[in-house]
């Protein structure tokens, strides 16, 4: 769309590697084949992705504009860059920022981008890329030559491919980590980045390092790939080295990593990556995109047969340097500071103390220190990447992260620097105090801009942080130091398991309308590297989730005991007690006149408008299916308070009776005598819903009805802890989907 | 030099704070209603971030937005597409789409007439650092297109300029008038 495109290429000749430009000539030679028609639209959009130029929220040309779905009047309706995405929709462009790290230069290019090609904000997710949003397909070969100039690549940031590698953003410089994994970071990025044994994978592969166990910076325990730093002694020597996790992953249905290796020397870790890859590219699936992740496989083959066959694998490979010139090259790239080490001598403003107390870090280096720059849900203006970037230069030899919690953090600040740093912050509203707390959440998009998303949980996101903003003041330790985090859809991308508080986007149906609803999840740990996951608890109509924040957390302090965590105390008092604290939160109002309840924060257009007829909303008309709904949900909570319990093998059966009785409710619309037998209800919804593809869901096909096959076909097996957890959370998605087809169906019968 | 991707920035009075929220809805009945001659496609509500974008209403060919960057609100045109013909033609057409902009802000009693024009300042910015880089020479070449424009704008009324300073932000210069105009008299100006 900019008429200088081609200009840029001519003026960024000789400032990347000659490599890197010819690829990007290549990519730009595709953009032009697929706008002649000349480049199937499948193969091209595996292209692009492969480039980190992804899909975004209506590019199928359609979108509900509060009244109706409305044909948006693209100038070229015929010509896609993928299956029904068109080619002048506007997209998203990801970048990847290997362990997060960036310079002012590149801060720099960053903030010229968002201004000239996106919305002039750049968006810092949770595995540390940042992301540009509204992007025309034909700028993006510029913005990444753009990007190429100052060493920054999208290669790989989207598609079946190695993922950015994230890293705690304090290593190096963290009190009680075991070593600076930095270097391991640069090294395994550099070398499995387009490297031939990672290129035919079923999906995405994410490897994230950590420098010790305890903390969560870098949530190892969520990723394909995980390394966390760990020391052994050999003949009197330390030496250094990997704990090797594998087949971890959010998700719908969340996995913990699984320990592949207590020690792996550092010289090791290239070549085993490698062995891992080679494992998954061969064995993981490729036809079912829903099975297709590391975590599958693992949890197939188990733990001990995978390692066979990585061991297996890495004995096979030919040597290679670059497991070891990789290693060396990034050990020798330390980081410094700029100004000599320093103490704080005055202890500031209100306002300053504030800050300091959230967002400043001792570094294990006396007299330094790191300053967290707490971003709104990730978000940062062009002006504030440029003042970043002067802010890097004047007070560090340019050492900024991105933070997995949507962040900046400023490295090597010499502790004497804070009140100048501070100011400067300010000035530029960087300087927003409350890192770490709970009013910095974190958000996937949500429904702003992807198109996978069911909730608004950038809406929800900032809502909530305005209110707790206002009372932060007032709030009890306890209660500031928690975490929410919030997705817009099930795939977790704002990794709800992983919080305190965690929601989800889910549609519910209430007095006949489609109502956006959040699933509160609650008993997730965010330290130990994602230490365990939370379990949904209830879904709550999303205007009244700011209700459910503060109910919990005022009965949080009211009854803790002994300083427990939330996490604890949500354990102690039982799922029962929780969903009776919440009960009438998940109810629509008595006067239904406000209709503002049913439109989602921050979008004031009616849900789902088809369905907002008058009388439907006053005669609150609840067709037996949502009858039938409910009670599988009842089913399920008991399926929760169960596995709570301990009781695994009740906990497993009840979640397969929810899915049975949500798929009777379905098969019941059409088939009201549906016997109460678990093979014909399995065999009857097979035949109306899965093979009619009735029951897909838009994006994930039939996802959630395999679920359902593969319960019934292991109904007869054992429960151990892990499968029946596995199971309520697949039982808690089959029912979700189940109200989602209940809603379309109404839908299309209304319209 | 040719000109590509103008924006213009119509400052709004500033007597009293002004709440973005209003304009959520109001973009929404925009993108139902589609009577622009451009396209429009969704809303970006970037309230929370402090001297931001504010909130967007997206285009296929140029965004609308109440944008407050440098913490001074204005209603921005943000052209997008190529526009044919002269500079002067794409000086004027993208000033005429922020004035018709604003007039359909002052117009809409759900924004209880909070945001007006100031009559005074408007901001002429080009969005693309290969086209008009923030230089002197950028300056230079522009400098008579824009006093051919200033002249048909406030028709022959006195102006100062000020031409942005950090060779970082984009090209660009804010206009003060002598004298105030109301939008429809810089509408009524640029269709003499």
């Amino acid at each position: 769309m900019k008429t200088s495109n081609p200009l840029w290429r001519d003026r960024l000749i000789g400032k990347m590697p000659e490599a890197l430009a010819r690829e990007l000539d290549i990519f730009e030679a595709e953009v032009n084949l697929r706008k002649m028609g000349k480049l199937d639209e499948r193969v091209f959009m595996e292209t692009r992705l492969r480039r980190g130029a992804y899909g975004q929220r209506y590019d199928n040309g359609e979108r509900h504009d509060g009244k109706k779905v409305q044909k948006m009047a693209y100038p070229r309706p015929e010509l896609t860059k993928g299956p029904n995405t068109l080619w002048d929709a506007p997209g998203m462009q990801r970048i990847k920022i290997p362990g997060g790290g960036l310079n002012a230069a590149q801060l720099e290019t960053l903030a010229d981008l968002a201004e000239e090609y996106s919305d002039g904000i750049a968006h810092i997710t949770t595995r540390q890329d940042v992301q540009l949003h509204y992007v025309h397909i034909e700028d993006t070969p510029t913005i990444m030559r753009r990007l190429a100039a100052v060493n920054i690549t999208t290669r790989e940031a989207c598609g079946n491919s190695v993922r950015n590698v994230t890293t705690c953003p304090y290593a190096g410089v963290c009190q009680d980590e075991v070593f600076d994994v930095t270097p391991y970071t640069k090294a395994l990025s550099r070398f499995l980045l387009g490297h031939p044994d990672t290129q035919n994978f079923g999906r995405k592969f994410k490897p994230a390092l950590s420098g010790c166990s305890q903390h969560a910076c870098a949530l190892v325990n969520l990723h394909d790939l995980g390394l966390i730093a760990t020391t052994r002694t050999e003949n009197g020597v330390e030496k250094r080295g990997f704990a090797v996790y594998v087949g971890g992953g959010l998700g719908a249905v969340p996995y913990q990593a699984k320990l592949l290796d207590p020690f792996v020397p550092l010289e090791e870790i290239l070549p085993l990556a490698q062995a891992i890859s080679r494992v998954f590219a061969r064995l993981g699936e490729k036809k079912n995109r829903n099975r297709a992740r590391m975590k599958f496989l693992v949890q197939d083959l188990g733990i001990e047969k995978f390692r066979e066959l990585v061991l297996e694998e890495r004995k096979a490979l030919e040597p290679d340097p670059r497991w070891t010139d990789y290693i060396k090259g990034a050990e020798l790239d330390r980081e410094e500071p700029l100004r000599p080490a320093g103490k704080l001598s005055e202890r500031g403003s209100p306002e300053f103390q504030q800050w300091f107390k959230t967002n400043v870090r001792p570094q294990k280096q006396e007299g330094y220190v790191v300053a967290t720059v707490t971003l709104p849900l990730g978000d940062i203006t062009s002006r504030q990447l440029r003042a970043l970037a002067d802010i890097a230069r004047r007070f560090t030899k340019e050492t900024v992260r991105t933070t997995v919690e949507q962040n900046f953090v400023i490295r090597w600040v010499s502790e004497s620097d804070l009140p100048e740093l501070y100011e400067a912050l300010r000035v530029a509203g960087l300087g927003a105090p409350g890192s770490g707390t709970i009013v910095d959440i974190v958000s996937c998009p949500g429904t702003d801009t992807c198109k996978l998303g069911i909730s608004s949980s950038r809406g929800l996101a900032a809502e909530l942080r305005k209110r707790l903003a206002e009372k932060s003041f007032q709030m009890d330790e306890a209660v500031k130091n928690l975490h929410i985090k919030i997705s817009g859809c099930f795939n977790s991308c704002g990794q709800h398991h992983l919080a305190d508080l965690g929601f989800y986007g889910v549609s519910r149906k209430m007095a006949g309308l489609a109502v956006p609803h959040f699933q509160v999840v609650l008993g997730g740990e965010w330290e130990h590297n994602a230490g365990s996951y939370g379990l949904p608890v209830a879904a709550v109509p999303s205007k009244n989730i700011p209700q459910v924040v503060t109910r919990l957390t005022e009965r949080y302090v009211a009854d803790r005991q002994n300083g427990e965590s939330f996490k604890d105390f949500i354990k102690r008092i039982g799922k029962a007690e929780i969903k009776r604290l919440l009960e009438d939160l998940t109810r629509p109002p008595v006067d239904q006149r406000d209709r503002s309840f049913f439109s989602d924060w921050g979008d004031p257009r009616e849900y789902t408008l088809d369905d907002m007829g008058v009388g439907e909303c006053a005669g609150e008309v609840i067709s037996s299916s949502d009858f039938d709904l409910a009670a599988a949900e009842r089913q399920l909570f008991e399926a929760q308070v169960a596995l709570e319990n301990g009781e695994i093998e009740k906990a497993g059966r009840t979640a397969y009776q929810s899915m049975l009785s949500a798929a009777k409710a379905l098969v019941k619309t059409e088939f009201e005598s549906v016997p109460d037998d678990p093979d014909r209800i399995v065999s009857e919804f097979r035949k109306r819903f899965y093979d009619t593809q009735k029951f897909f869901d838009p994006y994930v096909g039939g996802k959630f009805a395999q679920y359902l096959f593969s319960a019934h076909e292991k109904a007869k097996q054992p429960y151990t802890e892990d499968s029946a957890r596995f199971l309520i959370d697949e039982a808690q998605l089959f029912i979700d989907a189940s109200h989602n087809y209940s809603n379309r169906a109404e839908s299309l019968i209304a319209g | 030099m040719e000109l590509q991707h103008v924006n213009v920035k119509l400052f709004l009075e500033n007597s009293r704070p002004i709440d973005l929220e209003p304009l959520v809805q109001v973009f929404h009945g925009w993108i139902q209603a589609q009577g622009w001659d451009e396209l429009l496609l969704d809303v970006a509500d970037y309230r929370h971030v402090p001297a931001g974008p504010g909130v967007i209403v997206i285009g296929l060919e140029a965004n609308y937005s109440v944008d407050n960057t440098g913490n001074r609100l204005g209603v921005r045109y943000n052209r997008k597409a190529a526009v044919e013909g002269s500079n002067q033609d794409r000086l004027k057409q993208a000033t005429i789409a922020a004035l018709k902009a604003c007039r359909r802000f002052e117009s809409d009693p759900r924004l209880d007439s909070k945001f007006r024009f100031n009559g005074r300042d408007i901001e002429i910015f080009v969005n693309d650092r290969m086209l008009a880089p923030n230089t002197s020479a950028t300056r230079e070449a522009f400098q008579p297109e824009l006093t051919e424009f200033l002249a048909k704008l406030f028709a022959g009324g006195e102006y100062s300029l000020s031409f942005e300073e950090e060779p970082r932000n984009l090209f660009g210069v804010t206009v003060t008038s002598a004298r105030v105009f109301s939008v429809d008299e810089l509408l009524k100006n640029l269709a003499s």
